[in-house]
């Protein structure tokens, strides 16, 4: 059927909006996230420089306490044979004592920057 | 010739190939092959990244060296393991929210450069085959030392079970193999050490004066090392091509933070391990075998403790778990490096030359084969420098190359496409500078000697400055999409549309 064989349609009454104006409504800060905004990106920096922060602050604690253990032993030399229970400390530090601090200390890091997103979704999510 | 070593070898090699080809059957799509389609959850994918990561070094290299070199060998396992705590602060969750398959992805999708992408290609292929290396050498001298076989059976053989595996089921199935062989090798190393420790300790009596050995040492030359040797440790994980590769595999960034820790914890429990061997290799094993080669001490220790069948039951299980970890560090480098040689060499001259693009999983197997068969063979031309020695040459060259890349690329907004490069080829050139003295063996006496075959301490710090100075001078060539792309690396998935 062609264009011009299809029967006419009803008219209809075109009428203005019953609202006057547009109503304003805040954009959320997530749409500027996901529509890659300038706006959003400078939300952006801010998480950014939070979590470089707990980054870097979680590595300078571990630079002054693995970092330290060699010039401990070079300062005070006694420290290299004294023994805690069975073994000597060089041994009980270096190789067991590090392991499970490093995991907490990883753990306590996942928490602490899942906090900070967690932080960062709720100001921003509500808009 | 040790029958029971060879069927324990056997035994591992026939689990990797079978749990590998089960794999077959799930994977279809081009992202089951490099990524496992990315739906591993972290508990397994955490195992899967631990077994993948405890390489022929850990297994047997430690416990030789620290059995030659004393206490100071203590720091490579913590090491090793920092540098994974190291790669959870800076980059796990960036780099799995970026979305790239491989290094030279993440390269090309944050400087917007396929000049770049090139570099970090070559770069990831050379760190790979310097890392598969000692694998291959570390397979030859397990399979020597059960069977009296030449050591070149040891690397075909690990290369045909390698390929087998990555080949024929990719990625998917081989995070169930490299998660079954973290457990096979924690088992194979703390078992022994167990029993070992047992029949010590009926034998002792009294305390073991173990003397300077036992002493960690204080002067210059010993804390160089010792600080260098971190620094290159810590910063090279995060550049290693196979540990990235296995991020991907994350649901999101949470997971890949997630993961890290179940990583860091499963590492911890396996480095205990190697240090009992040294030790008790310092009290019972005073000289070793003639023509044997350090690397080899912790597969003689249960002989020279104790004789009979026990003897032989240790030595097989020590020479399967060296063998799974030969074969899952061995498979994880070679699907990276495959990765990297189909994306970039193969299927475009593959297209090129049929005009149109080859089914994807052809020309992969055809790169896997690629990546097996070049170091296998380079592995019998180099002359070997020792498991540790080797693999902490290639956590050197990935410190100075794509440690200052990721690093800065993830936090840094100011970092160019030229000051990348400057800072990639700087750090290459460090790397081939020290690489040439090694497998050379141009030894110079004193300090120039110890910083040449100690390079982290300079190259890393030269690589990180001149990436920072050459951007800082070259203010027009930040890429233009740099602010969307590190939004990207750090919103939260959460806020961002499915």
């Amino acid at each position: 059927m062609s264009p011009a064989q299809r029967p006419p349609s009803e008219r209809v009454r075109v009428t203005a909006s019953r609202r006057s104006a547009p109503r304003h409504t805040a954009r959320p800060v997530a749409d500027e996230l996901s529509d890659q905004t300038v706006l959003g990106e400078i939300y952006v920096r801010g998480l950014m420089r939070a979590q470089l922060r707990l980054a870097l602050s979680l590595l300078l604690l571990a630079v002054l306490l693995l970092g330290g253990v060699p010039v401990l032993f070079a300062m005070l030399p006694q420290t290299r044979t004294v023994t805690l229970g069975p073994l000597p400390l060089p041994w009980v530090t270096l190789g067991l004592v590090v392991y499970p601090a490093i995991v907490i200390s990883a753990r306590y890091y996942v928490r602490a920057s899942e906090r900070l997103e967690a932080a960062f979704v709720d100001v921003v999510g509500r808009g | 010739m040790r029958p029971a070593s060879l069927a324990a070898i056997a035994l591992v090699c026939v689990l990797t190939v079978t749990v590998g080809t089960l794999g077959l059957r799930m994977s279809r799509a081009t992202s089951d092959f490099y990524v496992a389609g990315r739906t591993v959850t972290p508990r397994r994918n955490a195992s899967a990244i631990a077994g993948e990561y405890l390489s022929a070094a850990s297994f047997l290299g430690v416990a030789g060296l620290m059995y030659q070199r004393g206490i100071d060998i203590l720091w490579f396992p913590v090491g090793w393991t920092v540098g994974y705590l190291v790669l959870l602060v800076l980059v796990a969750a960036p780099l799995r929210r970026s979305g790239a398959y491989t290094l030279s992805d993440f390269a090309e999708l944050r400087l917007e450069s396929r000049q770049i992408r090139g570099f970090a290609s070559l770069l990831t292929v050379g760190i790979g085959f310097l890392y598969l290396l000692p694998q291959f050498q570390g397979a030859g001298l397990a399979l020597r030392q059960a069977t009296g076989w030449p050591a070149w059976i040891g690397a075909l053989l690990v290369s045909v079970v390698v390929l087998a595996a990555v080949g024929v089921g990719g990625m998917r199935s081989i995070t169930l193999v490299q998660a079954m062989q973290y457990w096979i090798k924690l088992t194979a190393i703390a078992i022994p050490a167990f029993v070992l420790l047992a029949i010590w300790s009926q034998h002792s009596s009294g305390p073991v004066e173990l003397g300077d050995w036992a002493v960690p040492s204080t002067d210059p030359a010993g804390l160089y090392t010792t600080y260098s040797t971190m620094l290159a440790l810590c910063l090279g994980t995060m550049g290693l091509p196979h540990v990235l590769v296995r991020f991907y595999t994350n649901p999101d960034g949470r997971d890949a933070r997630r993961t890290t820790v179940g990583v860091l914890a499963l590492l911890g429990g396996f480095y205990i391990f190697p240090p009992v061997y040294a030790v008790l290799g310092h009290i019972h094993l005073p000289h070793l075998a003639p023509g044997t080669r350090v690397d080899t001490m912790a597969l003689q220790l249960p002989e020279a403790m104790t004789d009979g069948r026990s003897a032989t039951l240790l030595t097989a299980v020590l020479a399967g778990g060296a063998f799974a970890a030969f074969l899952s560090t061995a498979s994880g480098l070679v699907i990276s490096v495959a990765g990297v040689v189909d994306q970039d060499v193969l299927r475009p001259l593959v297209a090129r030359r049929t005009g149109e693009d080859a089914h994807s999983s052809v020309s992969y197997r055809m790169a896997a084969t690629v990546a097996v068969i070049v170091p296998a063979l380079l592995s019998r031309v180099v002359e070997p420098l020792g498991l540790a020695a080797t693999v902490t040459l290639a956590f050197a060259v990935a410190a100075s190359t794509f440690a200052p890349l990721l690093v800065l690329g993830v936090w840094w907004h100011r970092l160019t496409t030229t000051g990348a490069l400057a800072g990639l080829a700087v750090g290459t050139l460090s790397a081939l500078v020290t690489l040439g003295a090694a497998f050379l063996h141009v030894e110079p006496h004193g300090w120039p000697g110890l910083l040449l075959a100690q390079p982290a301490a300079w190259s890393v710090p030269l690589a990180f400055v001149t990436m920072v100075v050459v951007s800082r001078l070259t203010p027009g060539k930040v890429p233009p999409h740099t602010n969307r792309t590190l939004s990207r690396l750090h919103t939260p998935e959460s806020l961002l549309p499915p």
